[in-house]
Parts: C-alpha cells; structure tokens; sequence
C-alpha cells in the first residue's frame, strides 16, 4: 500500500507540472503584457505612472526575459513563498484574496460532492433492484434531465421563484439584515437557506453521472452466481445485495471522484456567478473580463491542483477498498 | 485436435449470438437479414429504440429551422421596436365566427410617469390576423434569394410577439431561431475539429501502442483532470475583441474542441487494440495488404458507427460549452445570435422577473441536449447489430 501511494504520488508531479504551464500560457495569452494593461487603468482613472515603480514591476515579473524565465520567477514564487503575483484590479496580494474565497469553494465543493453520494446511493441501488419499475424510469428521466439543463439555467429558475414567487433575498449566502450581525441560530438557519441550492444545482449533474454508473455496474453484479449462491442459502434479499453486490458496484463511486471534481468545479464557477456567491468562480471570471491575468491564473492553477489532489485521494480511497487496484501497481 | 475443437465449439456460439439480437428482426424481415448490408442492420435497431427516434425527429426538426431561419422566424433576427420594450407573449386564438381564422390582440401600452415602467394591457378591439405564409418582413434567403413569405406570423408591418420582445423590442422567438443556427452548427463544427485530433492521435496511440501509445493516454488522463470551464474560459478571454464575427465564432470553437477530443480519442484507440487482434486483420496482413489499405478499408468500417455515436454524443457537450461561454460574456458577443448570447440577457434578476421569456432559449437548449443525447444513445447501442 505504502508503495502504491508513493509511486501515485510521483505520478502527479509532471501533472501538477503540466497544469502550471497551462494557467501560466493563459496568463500569457492576452496581447501585450499585463503592464501594459495596468499602466493604461492606471492612465484611465487620472493617476500618474511611477516609472520608478514600473521598473521595480518589469524587474520582480522578468518582462525583459523570455518565457521560461518569467514562469520560473512566477512559479518559484508560488512554491518557496506562496507569492501569486499581485491582482491589479483588487490592488491587493492574489494570495489574500485567494485566502478570503477559497475555503467557501471548497465547503461547496465537499458538500456538493457528499450531497451527490448521498442522493446517488440510495437511487442507483434502488434502480437496479427494481429495474423497469416506475421508479427506476423516473430516476433515468431526472438523470437524463440532470444531464441536460446547464446548471445556470436551473440557478436562474430558481433565483427568478425565490424572487418572485417566496419573495426572498436572492443572491449571495445571507439575507441583507444578517450581513454585519454576529452568529447566531438565525444567521446559522438563513445561511443554510441560500447555502442548500448552490449545492442542489452543482451537485445535479454529477450525481446523474454516478446514478447511471451505479445503476450499470449493480445490474452486472446483480445476476452473478455468488448472488444467486447467497439467495439459495436463504439470505434476506435486503441483507443480500447489501453485503455483496453493493460492496462491488460502489468502487465507481469513490473513482468517478475523478470525473465528478473538475464538473463541480465547472458548476461552481456558473452558479456561484449567477447567484453571487463569494467563492472564486465569480473572481475567476472578474479577473478574466478585467484582464486581470495573475489573478485568474492562479485561480485556474489552484482550482486544478485541488482538482488533481482530489482525484488522487480518491485513488488511494479506491485502493484502500479495492486490492485488485492495489496489485495493478505493485 | 483440440485446435479443432476449439473452433466447433466457438462458432455455434458466435451464430447464435448474432441470431439473439436479429431474431426479432427476422420475422418481419425474412430472408433478407441474411444479406442486408451492415448500414441497414444499424437503422434496423436503431429504430427499435423509441425514445432515440423521437430525439431524431426534434434533432432533424431543429436543424431544419437552424437552415431555414429566415423563412421560419416571423421576423428578421434584428427588426426592433423600441416602443415596444419588454413586451409579453401574445397568445393565439381561434375564432370561428365567419370563417375560421385566427388572430391575437393587440396592446395599448402606457409608461408609469414615476418609475418609467411600461404597462402593457391587451386591446380586445385591436385584432392582429395571423395566417401560415403570410407575407411579412423581407428578406434573403442564405443572402441569395429575395422573398417576404414567412411560415408563420403576422402581416408587413404589424408587430406580433408570440413569446414575448426583448429590451429592445425585438421578438424572441424570431431571434431563438436565428440562434439555432449558430449554437447547432457550433456543435457540428467544433466536433468535426474534434474527429480529426481524435482520429489522429487516438489512432496513433492505439496502432504505434507502446510508448506512442503511454504518453497519449497521459496527455489524455491530465486535459480530462482538468476542469474544463476555467480552461475554456481562459482561452476565450484571449480572443481579441478586435476580431470579427466569424473568426471569433471559429476561435470559440477551436477552443471548445481543444479539450472535447479526449474521449473521441478513448474511443478510436480501444477499437483499434480491439481491432488489431481480429482474425480478419491477420488475414489482410497475411495476404500482404498494405497497411493504409488495412486501416481504411477493413477495420474503418468496423468501427465508423462507433465513432458516428460518440460524435452524436460529444455535439451536445459542445452546445453546452458555447451557451455556458456566451453567457458569461467570454464566448460570442452581439449583434451575433447565438441561444448563449440570448440567455446572457437574462443573466439579471430584475430583467428575469419582468420579462421571464426571456429565460425560453434555455428551454431550446435543454430539447436540443436531451434530443441529441437519445439519438446517440441509440446509435451506440445499434453501433454494433452483430452484438447482444
């Protein structure tokens, strides 16, 4: 075991590599350099250019130098001293701002996920089981539905009924009058009120995905002589495929963990935008129209690398409970 | 000897595997199973599946109003009336006194001196005739020929909403359907990009195998890892606002497919190592066929319906790309129509909550995906007629 960690663990290095030269190319994309774009806001709202200042800039980023220079200056800096660069739009450290959005994403992101198991469980065992029942179809029918609405327009739907039809506060995770209050059981219940459908409305593709992998592999399972064997001992149905077939059909749950992550981060960034809430999907975004390069790079950066770190921990899981996974690799 | 057996053994099985799936076929097709061509067999089974027949029809009705927009929509894409901001869905009624025919009302509108609100109220004496080829609006046909007979609308110079007007005035429905034509073809496009970076490296990966093979499945496994719509995103955002509306609307494609290939790609490669091992290859080989000839001529047709029904599936990933790009405002911008484009107009809940038609491409959006899922589905499953 402790072998197969270590070598997946060295397997993610060129990836995690791979993915910073990515978010840097972006970084790099847009014409001219981000001084350029800063010095012209900087001219725009009436200030005046330091040039003292700019040449400090150009020297700290290596503008004058080629490409691997100036993505080894930016990512030495993120490695060794958790620097990513200055957001000239925020005209504060990416890092602070990093540090005041990322924890609610990842709050989402777990309760997202755990919301999608919780519902996917029960639903995919329950389908395969009762396979051509009314409920199974229903079940496919909201998968297929879960599938194809784009999460925003579900956002939007549902923002448009709270607004008009509950008459709510919409948008952000408290109502206006809990904002600068301290914590209490109404601020906690009115939190959880917005925080419920973010979750719902991210958590609805996914959990269609793992429902029909679910339902796909217990079906497999379900008519293998060992099921049949346990049948014939007199084992109650519901203990039966319980203890066995379940046990077998939930390794796709732990390993689509790799799919499920990067479409929840996906998720994350439309609905947070549409529903206003303060995660780094909407900065993402900002940063991107704003051409506010630093910023939305190592947004993309961070968000990926969670993404690669929530994938391999998922792995190990997957390992942990499966040793066939773990004799592949030793 | 036990070679022998092997074989007698194994080829009942095999017979009787393709006689499970055509069995049912059989009866009402006779003899002829025995010498339709594969094609036929594939379009035999797809049409078993209903759900994925009915997602063709819509598919195939979509596409038609995406051709013939100008002829389907009431309206040109950018008539406009700005008296008439906001304005609500007229519904149709039909009348039979006299001779049936069917109109809806006009409205009377009014602006609230206060908060500037317009007020529409429905005019029961103001009777807007509609009629199927009516003569409206005139326009040219693919910009090459003149007509001003539209499917369905009100006559020239008449305004009529049937879903309802935008800010400016301008009929909703009318600009869905000059969107189909963008958001549709975004999906045909950015998939044809797709085919050939899937069919090239795929292909590669799966005849070089080996090393070629490792470290295409390991570009693969990292682009799948990453989540694709900050990617997106972050290429979209480089497109220089400078371009026109045409190279941006290939950018945005390019872009889309850049990360959609992968599992096109999977596909390719897991039937050519299926493939490369087949009796009917060695035999090819044996005979000293060249191995281009091998590749097009005798494993390509195996796995082409394969391909067709992932491509099918990989078209509505792409619509959801584009509509999720359009609307955040990084994809295509106005005065082009994309459904994306129309939906970011209701990306504001004061707009929403007056003007909930405007949300109805999201609706479009939604058929279009369902319908295309279906028909892929369908096809995957009819992919190989030989199989259970």
């Amino acid at each position: 075991m402790t072998r197969f960690v270590i070598r997946r663990v060295l397997y993610m290095i060129p990836t995690l590599i791979a993915i910073s030269f990515v978010a840097f190319i972006i970084i790099q994309l847009p014409p001219g350099s981000f001084l350029t774009a800063y010095v012209a806001s900087l001219q725009k709202s009436g200030q005046t250019v330091d040039s003292a200042q700019l040449a400090a800039l150009k020297q700290r980023y290596g503008l004058d130098h080629g490409f691997v220079v100036q993505y080894w200056k930016w990512i030495s800096g993120i490695v060794f001293h958790l620097d990513f660069g200055q957001s000239f739009e925020y005209n504060r450290p990416v890092s602070s701002l990093l540090k005041s959005r990322l924890p609610l994403t990842i709050a989402l992101g777990a309760c997202t996920l755990l919301f999608s198991w919780a519902i996917a469980l029960p639903s995919g065992i329950y389908s395969a089981v009762r396979k051509y029942s009314i409920g199974d179809y229903l079940v496919t029918m909201l998968c297929f539905l879960g599938v194809a609405v784009p999460g925003f327009l579900i956002a939007l739907v549902a923002a448009y009924l709270e607004f008009s039809v509950f008459h709510w506060s919409v948008g952000g995770l408290l109502s206006p009058q809990f904002t600068g209050a301290q914590w209490n059981l109404g601020k906690i219940l009115d939190w959880l009120r917005h925080f419920w459908l973010p979750v719902v409305i991210i958590g609805a593709e996914g959990t269609a995905g793992v429902i029909r992998v679910l339902r796909a592999n217990l079906l497999d399972e379900l008519h293998k002589p060992y099921v049949v064997t346990a049948r014939s001992k007199g084992l109650s149905e519901r203990r039966l495929i319980g203890k066995y077939p379940v046990r077998i059909a939930l390794n796709p749950f732990v390993s689509t963990v790799g799919w499920v992550l990067p479409g929840l981060i996906n998720g994350e960034v439309i609905v947070s935008s549409v529903l206003g809430l303060n995660t780094t999907g909407p900065l993402l975004l900002g940063g991107l129209q704003g051409q506010d390069m630093y910023l939305a790079g190592s947004i993309i950066l961070v968000i990926s690398t969670l993404t690669v770190v929530g994938t391999l921990l998922s792995d190990i899981a997957l390992a942990a409970i499966d040793p066939r996974i773990r004799v592949q690799y030793v | 000897m036990s070679d022998d057996q092997v074989d007698t053994t194994r080829a009942p099985v095999s017979q009787s595997a393709g006689g499970v799936v055509t069995a049912d076929v059989l009866v009402e097709k006779g003899e002829e199973i025995y010498v339709a061509p594969q094609r036929k067999l594939v379009w035999w089974r797809f049409r078993k599946h209903r759900l994925a027949v009915i997602g063709l029809a819509i598919t195939i009705l979509l596409y038609l109003l995406a051709i013939f927009s100008e002829f389907a929509a009431p309206t040109s894409r950018d008539a406009y009336n700005a008296g008439l901001s906001y304005a609500p869905p007229q519904w149709v009624h039909v009348s039979f006194s006299g001779s049936p025919h069917i109109f809806a009302y006009g409205f009377t509108t009014k602006v609230d001196p206060n908060t500037l609100e317009r007020k529409f109220t429905v005019d029961k004496s103001h009777k807007i005739p509609l009629s199927f080829f009516v003569h409206g609006e005139k326009y040219k046909m693919w910009g090459l020929f003149s007509s001003d007979i539209h499917l369905f609308g009100a006559h020239q110079g008449q305004s009529y909403y049937p879903i309802g007007a935008d800010q400016q005035g301008r009929d909703v429905l009318s600009r869905i359907i000059y969107g189909a034509r963008i958001s549709l073809s975004v999906g045909l496009i950015g998939v044809a990009f797709s085919l050939v970076l899937g069919i090239l490296l795929g292909g590669a990966s799966g005849y070089f195998a080996g090393k070629t093979d490792m470290v295409v499945q390991r570009f693969i496994e990292f682009i799948m890892s990453m989540p694709t719509l900050p990617l997106w995103l972050g290429f979209a955002a480089a497109i220089p606002p400078g371009w026109g509306p045409i190279k941006t609307y290939f950018a945005i494609t390019v872009i889309l497919s850049l990360i959609g290939w992968t599992g096109l790609a999977r596909v390719v490669r897991g039937r050519f190592l299926q493939l490369r091992t087949e009796d009917y290859v060695l035999a090819a080989e044996l005979d000293g066929v060249r191995k281009p000839r091998i590749i097009l001529r005798h494993m390509l047709p195996a796995f082409s319906s394969h391909i067709i029904a992932t491509l099918t599936l990989a078209i509505p990933a792409m619509i959801l790309g584009e509509t999720a790009l359009s609307f955040l405002g990084l994809g295509l911008q106005p005065p082009v129509v994309s459904w994306g484009v129309l939906l970011s107009d209701a990306n504001n809940l004061r707009v929403v909550s007056d003007a909930p038609w405007l949300l109805t491409p999201g609706l479009f959006v939604v058929i279009a995906v369902l319908a295309l899922n279906f028909v892929g589905d369908g096809l995957r499953d009819a992919a190989d007629p030989y199989s259970n």
